[in-house]
């Protein structure tokens, strides 16, 4: 019975976190562009040192 | 993303800039954005201008996001930056309102996520319950029930608002729709759990009840995220061709303002080329308007100070001053919304697939339950045995698979059709458009591109084409365009003149060149058509005529073969005069065809089509088709489309590829027999778990895998649409 006692909250919990994050992320917008966040990634945004120090 | 309007002219960025000073807002519809390289030549290209602060694409919707400060002509050079990678590029106006729609989907997915978390941690008991049965002692199986509730009870409080809601609306209204028996199962399943627990007898359904949910849920949110879809993507469209106006201020300067703004009594220049951004009346000057948006009609028509000019004309000649009207009562425009309206009325008569299924599935369910508990009454069972089973007759169907068969295949079949650059506006537009039994033509603009084009070009030497060419690369007339487009990019006239009601006065090569009407040019010759032709005097040398035509579009014979192919009678009905509609019937083989007709007459042949249940599918584009478009049965518009028609009709068919009609139909029919697949689906759960219900053989454990199980096979088949 202990480990139930642990085991209920535990799992109750930790569910609830990830209800929270889940709000959290529709909120935050994080869905607005799915197509555009799985594009960005191959965006080769290091270029040349020199290029970096003339435009800054 | 649908293209710009070819015809329209460039609209001018400044006015939709927002906010001022150094914090200076500009959104902007990009096309042909598709990846990485993309984003990053764009974002890069316009971070180079000085005075840029952020810039933003959103690849999913091609929304740029630009901020800035300085000078307004910034946003100039951001769209020629655009043009020039590659990126054509509009204003856009976003939407400042609250959608309603937008809101509904936020607050169904919340619940969605709550019912989810609920249903994962409900069965988390259950679970144990259901494996430890024998072994568990009673004491701890209550406190598993009751942590169940604590769970399921806030929950179904929360996530079953939705069809609570609709449930009771529908009652008060004396209907019944899907939703009642929903909310009843889900309620007695609350009810009759937490009575049992309570009483220590050790049957909870709190697992099925917030799994329901959860499944319910989902159809439920995929149908408005539907809905949510396609207007937005509608909104865009109209975005897309958001046009502006130039209104003459108190000072007499000329301010360049969207459209929108403009209110009854302003004054507005339209210039040459450009489109009519409002009704109004003529104020000052004199010329030729393009109306074939507005009337389907070729011709030019001539208007002076006090014609009404109303929005989607072009003005061919000079700059023509305006002052905006309100839709007045009997203005061509109003006349046409009311018709739209009354067209709209008329189709919502089709009861959709769902809500048929409801009224013969709610009173069947009813009945069964009442049955169950008569029965088990005569065959002696005690009252509390006799009301459990009935309960479980509710419960075990509720028509949580029934409410997921549209949805589920709908969502599926539109998404593929918008791949294809096709947008469906409504869930049942795809219902009914399965079930077109003929279709209905314009010809301007939908049939054919709606612009002319120079047919005789072999007739002639080259260089009465280049000389014609130098007049009309400097006019916006249809037919000057015409000959500049045949005659490709090149020098213009050294003098050049544009006489209204006549045609162009130029000199070439020191030599005068008229190219106009034959009666402008005092030519005594038979015409086949006027509208359609044009003379070129070079000097003193013989005139030369030039011969027009609206041409069909590329894909107008395959199009209209292909519906027929698929059993759809072809009818053309338009607005322009006799002749050029024969030619174009002739030549796709169409053979009723009605030429000359006015909105009212359009909407008239098609409620023929309607009663006769010949079920019309109406494809048309321009400002008269819009009432037909809204009171046949299922129509179809142009990307190109005036606004009105574009929102009165079901879809909407971007880059004006008219074959896609085959192919949307080949998806609605697909997508019907889906359909009924589920309802079959749907069926075949309720013929085996209805009987296990009225013997009084259903747990809670085969509640919770029946129930979920019909629901999985139903969303299961309809994804098989994604294939092939």
């Amino acid at each position: 019975m202990t480990a139930l006692l642990w085991l209920i909250p535990a799992a109750l919990g930790l569910g609830a976190l990830g209800l929270v994050a889940f709000f959290w992320s529709t909120r935050a917008g994080q869905y607005d562009d799915l197509q555009g966040a799985a594009e960005r990634i191959l965006i080769d945004d290091d270029g040349p040192i020199v290029d970096d120090e003339e435009e800054g | 993303m649908a293209p710009l309007d070819a015809a329209s002219p460039a609209i001018d960025p400044v006015a939709f800039v927002r906010g001022d000073g150094a914090e200076k807002r500009l959104d902007l519809a990009v096309q042909n954005a598709r990846c990485a390289a993309c984003i990053a030549r764009i974002e890069d290209g316009v971070r180079k201008l000085s005075g840029i602060r952020s810039v933003r694409l959103n690849l999913s919707t091609g929304r740029l996001a630009v901020a800035f400060a300085g000078d307004d002509g910034l946003a100039v050079s951001i769209i020629q930056t655009l043009e020039k990678l590659g990126y054509p590029a509009a204003p856009y106006a976003p939407d400042t309102r609250d959608d309603p729609r937008t809101a509904e989907e936020k607050r169904l997915v919340r619940a969605l996520a709550v019912a989810g978390f609920a249903s994962a941690n409900v069965m988390l008991l259950s679970i144990a319950v259901w494996a430890g049965e024998g072994e568990m002692d009673i004491a701890t199986k209550t406190l598993m029930h009751w942590l169940s509730g604590l769970i399921a009870l806030p929950t179904v409080a929360y996530a079953g608002w939705p069809f609570f809601e609709s449930g009771w609306k529908s009652l008060r209204a004396r209907a019944v729709n899907m939703d009642v028996p929903i909310s009843l199962a889900v309620l007695l399943a609350c009810g009759l759990s937490i009575y049992e627990t309570a009483m220590g007898h050790g049957a909870a359904y709190f697992d099925a009840a917030v799994m329901l949910l959860f499944f319910l849920l989902i159809g439920r949110f995929l149908d408005v995220r539907l809905r949510a879809r396609a207007g937005q993507a509608a909104r865009d469209l109209a975005a897309l061709q958001a046009s502006i106006a130039h209104r003459i201020e108190a000072d007499g300067s000329i301010k360049t303002v969207p459209a929108g703004e403009i209110e009854p009594g302003d004054r507005l220049i339209v210039p040459n080329g450009e489109r009519v951004p409002v009704d109004g009346r003529i104020a000052a000057g004199e010329g030729e308007v393009d109306a074939s948006l507005v009337t389907g009609e070729t011709a030019p028509l001539h208007v002076s100070p006090g014609a009404e000019a109303w929005s989607g004309m072009v003005n061919l000649g000079r700059p023509l001053t305006l002052t905006a009207t309100a839709a007045s009562q009997d203005s061509l425009l109003a006349e046409i919304a009311r018709l739209v309206e009354a067209g709209e009325q008329s189709r919502s008569r089709y009861v959709r697939y769902a809500d048929r299924a409801a009224r013969a599935y709610v009173p069947a369910v009813f009945t069964m339950s009442a049955a169950t508990f008569v029965g088990w009454m005569v065959f002696g069972g005690t009252v509390h045995d006799s009301l459990m089973n009935a309960i479980a007759v509710l419960i075990i169907t509720c028509p949580c698979a029934m409410a997921l068969v549209v949805p589920a295949v709908q969502v599926v079949a539109t998404g593929r059709l918008f791949k294809d650059g096709i947008l469906v506006k409504s869930g049942d537009a795809l219902e009914r458009l399965a079930t077109a039994r003929s279709v209905v033509f314009d010809k301007t603009g939908t049939l054919t591109e709606g612009r002319a084009r120079l047919l005789n070009i072999d007739t002639f030497k080259p260089d009465m084409l280049e000389a014609a060419a130098r007049l009309t690369r400097l006019s916006r007339h249809p037919l000057s365009r015409a000959v500049s487009d045949a005659a490709g990019e090149g020098p213009v006239a050294d003098r050049f003149e544009d006489v209204a009601g006549g045609g162009l006065l130029g000199e070439v090569d020191g030599v005068a060149v008229r190219f106009g009407s034959a009666r402008w040019l005092g030519l005594d010759r038979p015409s086949d058509d006027a509208a359609q032709e044009a003379w070129l005097a070079v000097g003193d040398q013989a005139p030369v005529r030039f011969m027009f035509a609206d041409t069909l579009r590329t894909d107008a014979v395959e199009a209209v073969r292909q519906l027929a192919a698929r059993g759809l009678d072809a009818e053309l009905l338009s607005g322009d005069r006799e002749a050029p509609v024969a030619e174009t019937a002739r030549s796709l083989g169409i053979e009723r065809w009605q030429a000359s007709l006015k909105p009212q007459d359009k909407i008239a042949r098609i409620e023929a089509l309607n009663a006769d249940g010949h079920a019309p599918l109406m494809v048309g584009d321009g400002v008269n088709d819009a009432p037909a478009l809204a009171a046949a049965h299922v129509s179809v518009s142009m990307g190109s489309a005036a606004e009105i028609s574009r929102s009165a009709a079901d879809l909407v068919i971007q880059r004006d590829k008219l074959s896609s009609l085959a192919r949307a139909i080949d998806v609605a029919v697909k997508a019907r027999a889906r359909v009924m697949e589920n309802f079959a689906l749907a069926n075949i759960y309720n013929i085996i778990a209805v009987p296990l219900a009225v013997f009084g053989l259903v747990t809670p454990l085969v509640a919770a895998i029946a129930m979920s199980a019909s629901s999985i096979v139903v969303m299961l088949n309809a994804l098989r649409l994604t294939r092939s």
